[in-house]
């Protein structure tokens, strides 16, 4: 317990150590930055609102506070987060975006449908938003939901370029709330993104400080004896990768943001005692996935993605960049703490609900970190999922051999095939996953939902949380409309799998980085099932534009739409889609490093 | 070669030893019981997966799956990775934007990067002894220059460096090709044809191996090895060995042919930060050979030891 906070007190001095370097060098990379036109200051409290069918946006560099120093950021009318835009389902807005910076711009909006010019992606949906110009978009909204913006150019969104979108239902709510709280979660750091990227790219584990030692040894040898010590390194060391491999950065260098606040700023969101309260969780963070929870409430969740889903109650979820979750609470106590921490446990994100400001509750500790299992690695061996995973991984490597004969013998008949009412669950790696850029493959993937994923399984027999604590996984979410829309079966299957070289710092599709890969091509309307399955031990939210990514059981039964789907390490999930609009549209990690590294395809509907 | 790489193995193996008997030494149990400070639940839960790992490799050859999610070669049945285009690119085909492409990401961005691996002050010779390594380029294809040498009294003694084209082999491989030019200030300088292997070997060994021909036929073979470990997030233990072999007696230069000489050095260093860390090191050098009796007739001995305070750095 000392140890773990003397770690603690170490990466915070660190922090503060970096930020006072960092603002140095971030001032010098872009000395341009500092005298921008268009400084504001503006409490990290106070998000602005913009509604109505004409709204004018400016882009342009700010000085804005954070932890109570001033930074420079790139912002959206001078605040971070950007605005909170209210639209109306049904109707038609036309969004001005002015660019006040020197460089080119653009606004991504995310997870909405509209005409692909509409998207915001530089260079494949328009050119992108030359300093000084004004671009105009304009679209009619034909959903409803909790959505967010942000830009879709170079590293702005990391250094403050990011917003709520939130599109009213053209009818009531389907829940009534008396109160209404956006909770967007991001993650800042005082670096130079691009310098921070080029660290990566020279020791890709730099911002780990937890890795295990040389006394974690010492004492694994002592509890479980030094052959099993051995033992359970062994697969590590021989492939070279580790562990506590979780996220790519850490507290080390960010700092974790609940609408914009800081921990220590304490966002605070009002209640009065009896009210049914609406929170709209937002991850915007640029590489953050969090685990999210509020002690003391059970959180019924109503809405993945701006989805309305048959209503679930958990206790905690983890999302990952992209994602967005809408909980209602019904709080009954003076205040409670929004705690959310980052998925490699290095730090936290926290805020409160109370009846009035000033007040807090106690704020958790972070959970030990935990080593990710062999299922994580390996697939199919995990043994530990929620609801206790029917597979056997004996049986399934027993039975692999003669799985990949079979695969063998049918090579290619997947696109003809007529019973593609489930998914395929035979691997087929490409060709292009066997050279430099590739340090894993699976070859048993897990195909289960039910996972929540390392760092959050089985946490009441750990002593982590109390009896019954619920935490959200993929199995959980149902659409309630929407996903069975389109009932026809898919007329094709494509496979194509997250792949990455740690030691190199790339990330890609099929081994193929960005610069490498040709679009994948859909027809207008088809119906098309799409697997992803990841070669990586990282999880990875992947965001397609344009079109809906409906999750399917391994089984083929329809769950929930999404436009972000988390893929845990060695997963394999498939979803469908039907592509209604035309155009070139863009498909990646959100993970923001693993997209610019090259985990990013286009995709042609046509 | 087979002698070449017998004579590797057991380097290797002795290394590993060397790593064994640090570990047993610190297997002080009352080191390690001041370091168990964990709850009884996590002990079982770490039990039962190390149960479930006995059980897998009971049951099967965990060895052999592993191996297979590493490497390896095409299989004739993979996947096309470019199947599902329909003929686009991204430049061509419906709704590309039109002209050159706007959108590169850092697949297609040059990186760059100085590593300052061992710049240290030998007390017992008052020599500066440099080994810095740089990279300029993409993932796979990067110009890298590795420079090695000494320095006393401010005059740069004898100096080593390597200009090479490196290219990525495996995941955790390269190749280098280029040339090495050798400096002495007592003899003759020396160039030298370069082809070598660069990367991170299983169980975490950087290694460096690399063979040289020289401008009159001779040959060259040099392998350097490192392992680190961490005794806390932020102090790092170090060993490092390098070792020489040459084709042809050189004795301008006092090199005799054969197995050279080896150099078994350890470090501990303190991070400050990743890319700032002071260090202090003792290393070990033994001369074989004639190389050794070139060393003795110069009035040097066949095997030295050095302490030595040092800095190790990258940007």
């Amino acid at each position: 317990m000392t140890c773990r906070s003397d770690l603690l007190t170490e990466n915070l001095n660190r922090r503060n150590l970096i930020r006072a370097i960092g603002m140095g060098s971030f001032m010098l990379s872009y000395p341009n930055l500092l005298f921008g036109d268009n400084k504001s200051h503006r409490s990290p409290q106070s998000v602005p609102e913009l509604k109505g069918n004409r709204i004018d946006l400016v882009v342009a560099t700010s000085l804005i506070k954070i932890n109570g120093v001033e930074r420079l950021a790139t912002t959206i009318n001078g605040s971070v987060p950007a605005p909170t835009i209210r639209l109306r389902e049904g109707e038609s807005v036309t969004i001005r975006v002015t660019n006040r910076l020197s460089v080119p711009t653009s606004i991504h909006w995310h997870g909405i449908l509209l005409p692909y010019e509409m998207d915001g992606v530089p260079g494949i949906s328009f050119k992108g938003i030359a300093p000084g110009e004004t671009f105009t978009y304009q679209f009619k909204l034909r959903q409803s939901g909790t959505y967010w913006y942000h830009s879709h150019s170079g590293f702005q969104e990391m250094t403050g370029m990011y917003g709520a979108l939130i599109v009213e239902p053209k009818g009531s709510d389907r829940h009534y709330a008396d109160r209404d709280h956006i909770v967007q979660l991001s993650d800042w750091t005082d670096d130079d993104p691009m310098q921070v990227f080029s660290k990566l790219k020279i020791q890709s584990d730099l911002y780990n400080f937890n890795q295990p030692t040389f006394f974690d040894f010492i004492r694994d040898a002592n509890t479980l004896g030094l052959l099993d010590a051995v033992r359970k390194r062994q697969m590590w060391h021989q492939m070279r990768m580790n562990p506590t491999d979780l996220a790519d950065l850490s507290s080390a260098s960010l700092t974790y943001l609940m609408n914009g606040a800081a921990p220590s700023d304490n966002w605070t969101g009002l209640f009065n005692r009896g009210e049914r309260v609406r929170l709209r969780f937002i991850n915007a963070a640029s590489n953050s996935f969090y685990d999210v929870r509020i002690p003391g409430l059970k959180l019924t969740l109503i809405q993945a993605d701006g989805q309305d889903v048959e209503p679930v109650t958990i206790d905690e979820f983890r999302f990952g960049p992209g994602e967005t979750y809408d909980v209602l609470v019904e709080p009954k106590e003076e205040a409670y703490t929004v705690f959310a921490q980052s998925m490699d446990r290095s730090g936290y994100a926290r805020g409160t609900l109370a009846v009035q400001s000033g007040l807090s509750a106690p704020v958790p500790t972070l959970d030990p970190v935990e080593w990710l299992t062999m299922g994580d690695m390996m697939g199919r061996m995990n043994h530990s999922s929620n609801q206790g995973s029917s597979h056997s991984g004996m049986n399934h490597v027993n039975s692999h051999g003669g799985m990949s004969m079979d695969h063998s013998s049918h090579g290619n008949n997947h696109e003809a095939s007529a019973n593609i009412a489930k998914p395929t669950s035979t691997v087929r790696h490409a060709r292009s996953e066997y050279g430099p850029s590739v340090d894993m493959r699976v070859d048993m993937p897990r195909t289960n939902l039910d996972d929540p994923g390392i760092g959050l399984r089985d946490l009441t027999q750990k002593g982590l949380r109390p009896e019954g604590h619920r935490v959200l996984t993929l199995a959980d979410l149902k659409s309630i409309d929407g996903v069975l829309d389109d009932r026809r079966e898919p007329v094709r299957e494509l496979e194509l799998h997250l792949t990455g070289n740690m030691e190199r710092y790339s990330w890609s599709f099929d081994g193929l980085e960005f610069g490498k890969s040709t679009p994948v091509s859909l027809r207008h309307k088809e119906r098309v099932r799409i697997i992803l399955q990841n070669d990586t031990m990282m999880t990875h939210p992947m965001h397609l534009h344009g079109m809906w990514s409906e999750l399917e059981t391994d089984q083929g039964e329809l769950l929930v739409r999404r436009h972000t789907i988390p893929v845990q390490p060695a997963q394999r999930i498939s979803f469908l889609t039907t592509p209604h609009d035309l155009g070139r549209w863009a498909w990646h990690c959100h993970l923001l490093f693993h997209m610019d590294a090259g985990m990013f395809r286009e995709v042609v509907v046509s | 070669m087979i002698m070449r790489l017998n004579m590797w193995q057991k380097f290797r193996k002795r290394q590993i030893y060397k790593h064994g008997l640090l570990i047993a030494c610190c297997l002080n149990a009352t080191l390690a019981r001041a370091q168990m400070d964990h709850s009884s639940h996590e002990h079982d839960s770490e039990k039962q997966d190390m149960e479930k790992l006995q059980d897998h490799n009971a049951h099967d050859s965990e060895k052999h799956d592993m191996g297979k999610m590493q490497g390896g070669t095409i299989p004739s049945d993979a996947r096309n990775p470019h199947a599902y285009s329909d003929g686009y690119t991204l430049t061509r085909g419906p709704f590309a934007q039109p002209g050159p492409r706007l959108l590169k990401l850092a697949d297609e961005h040059a990186f760059w990067s100085v590593q300052g691996d061992r710049l240290e002050y030998h007390k017992e010779s008052e020599e500066i002894i440099y080994d810095f390594q740089a990279w300029y380029g993409r993932t796979y294809n990067r110009v890298v220059i590795k420079s090695e040498g000494d320095m006393k009294e401010g005059d740069l003694k004898e100096s080593s460096t390597d200009l090479l084209w490196s290219r990525a082999l495996t995941a955790y491989f390269d190749t280098q090709l280029g040339v090495r030019i050798d400096r002495d200030d007592e003899a003759n300088s020396r160039g030298w044809i370069a082809l070598g292997l660069q990367g991170l070997a299983s169980y975490w060994f950087e290694l460096d191996l690399t063979a040289y021909l020289g401008e009159k036929g001779q040959t060259a073979l040099s392998a350097e090895l490192e392992y680190e470990t961490l005794l806390t997030q932020r102090l790092i233990f170090q060993s490092r060995s390098e070792l020489s072999i040459y084709g042809k007696d050189d004795r301008e230069n006092g090199v005799g042919s054969g197995f050279s000489d080896i150099k078994f050095g350890l470090r501990l260093r303190y991070e400050f930060s990743r890319q700032f860390a002071p260090y202090i090191g003792v290393e070990w050098s033994q001369y074989f050979g004639d190389t050794a009796d070139y060393r003795e007739a110069g009035g040097d001995g066949s095997s030295e030891r050095q302490v030595f305070a040092g800095l190790r750095f990258w940007f």
